[in-house]
């Protein structure tokens, strides 16, 4: 199919609408990355099966899609068009849900989501509580189509953007469009989209390239692997128009090699929209001529810095280095280069199809549009949300998120990845916005949302985040490779209990010290995560160094495991979950910690039940808990 | 002309340019599971590269390895959400159970076990890869119990 005018574009949507099946239900099932490591793929086989055994083929179909959002309760799925949603399946529970979507479309009740047990379950997805809140104008569409193949993006309208651009619009126009719709650069930095791309037009030289940022290094963010992996003609189409827009004949997306099922979908696509004419010479048969390579990425966090990532896509070592120039100047191979984010040309697509005045309809005063955020960590429904901006880190962790897990206390969330900071539990509601989130002390950053609760210590995770920069520095300047190892081992000391007051001090005359001095973004943001904990929870840090103990329970040096004899029920779940044999206890009676044999994992306070919380955690050697002042540890 | 690691049909696949050489190293590692040493002077000659740049390339990403890999290889995601839902517990847990620490492997050459910053599948964490597959919601106990499977399995072959 080889489309050389737009209106074969049109009339190829319009046999594939004409020929698509007319089942009565459609059962999707969500078998993105997640999804199939919680099991979908035996669930698709159990399905299948049914939907033949019980001689529905033809009238019952399966759709297999990418990443519904809701991670948490994969493996899921949805029976079209009711929206019925059943989450947390197994595959013997697939003969009951094609039963009753044979009948009528009925709802089965045994397996629908609940709020808490015994309640009434929830029938349809739009009105799960994870759900009711989003507003997913990006992600909606993973639930509609098979990422596979690109009728179905077609079929919803796909490529029509482009047509639009191409023979409608002037490049100016596409430009003027997207800067009017106010688009920031979703990577992080939030750059203005419309305005880099101006500036790459107007820069001298040839051949252009337009590069695709998929190398998400920023550990517990995946938005762009659920893009990826749901929906890659999106963003193939969002990197045609760009390249358009800018005069650009070449282009290079960069996904990081961790995301194997995404480097293979967005491969298929570009071979599709190749043999379609969508990439290549004289797309939809006009002079306009682009085409796209992947590269992979080869698992280095700076090689995402846009610098570095242009080192690595030419072959050499991924080191930034200092700009200007910027790439829209000076990127690939020496040439105007426009870099954005995934998420960024996801957004493409739906401006020029909808307008900058839809786009810019939701949001905050200097941050339009939604943002898909991954809600992740101690919190009780995790996933991808996707908000308009301008929403409340609060709506998002307690109404879409539910709150801390059963039995804990929300303590602070981490927004912005290695770049970012931690705002305590207090500060939910600032609202989700570039200038807003600065203020607080933290950064939007690419989406990174992890939630944080009583029992996550706060000097562990800067400690955390010092150490991961420490790792993925470069090397190429000073403060940043000397800097981050010296936090790391001031940290350390900390949480083993050997520092001493006046390092506190130390530790944030260095962390100011490396934030200025440093050459890219990675060193100058790999001590936010230091100072923002400093400034907000500056009581724990001391309690690790004055005290000698751990608030959180997490600081293996300061801290033992010991079980409440008066509380414990003696049901067993403490012994099963530790890997070390370190419980013992008769069924019944109180249970007890050898304090020899524990491996202090904390997997029995895990296991023990909110409601009776008998394990103990207190300081170290003695195990009881509360402060002993002033004593070191041997 | 018996060459094990005879990569001819990759590099003739490729373009001679300096920037296609991670790419090419990619699919050298994704074939042999490693970047044998022996490919490196044919490779070097064939995109005008002194050995030492490739060296260099090569050395810096994570991804690729000299070794040929362990019999079972488990990666432990140590990224931020794993981290705070007991990745650490889940990597010490494995360390006891091979009694080797992360970055090593078994005397015998059967396991390796590496650390790993994300897998993107950070909401349903902590997560492994065993083998290349990702296992989700792992606790001690369970990765105390995946690795015994994994020596029975072994044993039985
Ligand atoms: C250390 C470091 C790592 C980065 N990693 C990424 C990344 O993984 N993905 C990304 O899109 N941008 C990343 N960025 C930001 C890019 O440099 C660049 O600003 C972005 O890709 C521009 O796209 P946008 O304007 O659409 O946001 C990183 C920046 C730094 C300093
Ligand atoms: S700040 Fe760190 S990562 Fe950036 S160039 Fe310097 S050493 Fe490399
Ligand atoms: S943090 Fe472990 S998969 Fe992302």
């Amino acid at each position: 199919m080889r489309l050389a005018h737009p209106g074969h574009l049109a009339d190829w949507r319009t046999r594939l609408r004409e020929e698509a099946p007319a089942f009565e239900r459609t059962i999707v099932v969500t078998a993105g990355t997640c999804g199939r490591a919680s099991g979908a793929m035996p669930l698709i086989e159990a399905l299948r099966s049914e939907i033949d055994g019980q001689g529905f083929i033809g009238r019952i179909g399966l759709l297999i899609t990418g990443c519904h959002g809701y991670c948490e309760a994969e493996p899921s799925l949805v029976v079209q068009p009711e929206g019925y949603f059943y989450g947390r399946l197994k595959p013997s529970d697939a003969a009951e849900i094609v039963a009753a979507a044979g009948t009528r479309g009925r709802f089965v009740e045994r397996l629908g989501y609940k709020r808490k047990p015994g309640a009434r379950p929830v029938r349809r997805l739009a009105d799960l509580p994870f759900y009711r809140k989003q507003h997913r104008r990006l992600t909606e569409a993973h639930l509609g189509l098979d990422p596979e193949r690109i009728e179905d993006y077609v079929l919803r309208g796909g490529y029509g953007a482009l047509a639009k651009a191409l023979f409608e619009m002037t490049a100016s126009a596409v430009i003027e469009a997207v800067e009017a719709s106010g688009l920031r650069g979703r990577g992080g930095a939030g750059f203005p989209t419309g305005f880099k791309w101006r500036i790459v037009r107007n820069a001298a030289g040839h051949p252009k390239h337009v590069v695709g940022n998929a190398d998400e290094g920023d550990p517990g963010a995946y938005m762009d692997r659920g893009l990826l992996e749901g929906n890659p003609h999106a963003i193939l189409e969002g990197m045609i128009i760009g390249a358009y827009a800018v005069g650009a004949s070449e282009g290079c997306l960069y996904v990081r090699a961790e995301y194997p099922l995404a480097v293979a979908n967005i491969r298929r696509a570009v071979d599709q929209a190749r043999d379609c004419g969508l990439l290549g010479e004289n797309i939809l048969g006009s002079e306009f001529h682009f085409d796209v390579r992947v590269a992979q990425g080869a698992g280095a966090f700076v090689s995402g810095e846009e610098t570095a990532l242009i080192a690595s896509i030419e072959g050499r070592r991924p080191h930034p280095r200092p700009r200007p120039p910027y790439p829209s100047e000076s990127g690939l191979g020496g040439r105007p280069t426009v870099i954005n984010n995934v998420e960024t040309w996801a957004n493409i697509a739906p401006i020029i199809d909808r307008g900058p005045d839809w786009f810019a309809s939701v949001g905050a005063k200097r941050s339009r549009g939604t943002k898909i955020f991954s809600l992740v960590g101690r919190v009780r429904r995790t996933g991808l949300v996707e908000v308009p901006m301008g929403v409340s880190l609060r709506d998002i962790i307690e109404d879409i998120g539910g709150g801390a897990l059963p039995g804990h206390t929300l303590k602070a969330v981490q927004t912005g990845g290695p770049s970012g900071g931690c705002l305590p539990a207090a500060s939910l509601d600032v609202k989700v916005d570039y200038e807003d989130l600065a203020r607080a002390g933290s950064i939007m950053g690419s989406g990174g949302l992890i939630v944080l609760d009583d029992r996550a210590c706060m000097v562990d995770v800067a400690r955390y985040f010092v150490g991961f920069a420490a790792e993925e520095s470069c090397g190429k300047c000073a403060p940043c490779r000397i800097g981050t190892r010296r936090l790391r081992d001031m940290l350390d000391r900390i949480v083993a209990g050997l520092a001493e007051p006046a390092d506190l001090d130390r530790l944030e005359s260095l962390a100011r010290t490396v934030q200025a001095a440093s050459l890219c973004g990675l060193g100058r943001t790999a001590v936010n995560p230091v100072l923002s904990t400093l400034r907000y929870f500056c009581a724990e840090y001391k309690a690790h160094i004055e005290d000698r103990s751990c608030p959180a329970g997490v600081c293996r040096d300061l801290l033992s495991y010991a079980i409440d004899p008066g509380l414990c029920t003696g049901c067993g779940l403490c012994r099963k979950a530790c890997p070390a044999g370190a419980i013992t206890g008769r069924p019944r009676s109180p249970h007890a910690v050898s304090g020899e044999r524990c491996v202090k994992c904390g997997a029995c306070a895990d296991a023990c039940p909110p409601d009776v919380k008998a394990v103990r955690i207190g300081r170290a050697a003695d195990g009881s808990p509360g402060p002993r002042r002033g004593r070191r540890r041997p | 002309m018996n060459d094990p690691f005879d990569i001819r049909d990759i590099l003739r696949g490729t373009g001679g340019r300096p920037g296609d050489l991670i790419g090419i190293l990619q699919t050298v590692q994704d074939r042999f599971g490693h970047v044998p040493a022996a490919v490196l002077p044919s490779l070097a000659r064939h995109l005008r590269l002194s050995p030492g740049e490739i060296y260099g390339v090569l050395s810096f990403y994570p991804r690729f390895s000299l070794r040929p890999p362990a019999r079972h290889v488990i990666e432990v995601c140590l990224g931020t959400a794993c981290h705070v839902r007991g990745g650490e517990s889940v990597a010490r847990e494995i360390g006891r159970a091979l009694a080797i620490n992360p970055g090593q492997t078994t005397p015998g050459g059967e396991f390796d076990l590496k650390t790993v910053n994300c897998l993107g599948c950070c909401a349903i964490g902590p997560v492994l890869r065993v083998d290349g597959r990702i296992e989700a919601r792992v606790t001690p106990a369970r990765a105390r119990d995946l690795v015994l499977e994994l020596q029975a399995g072994e044993r039985k072959a």
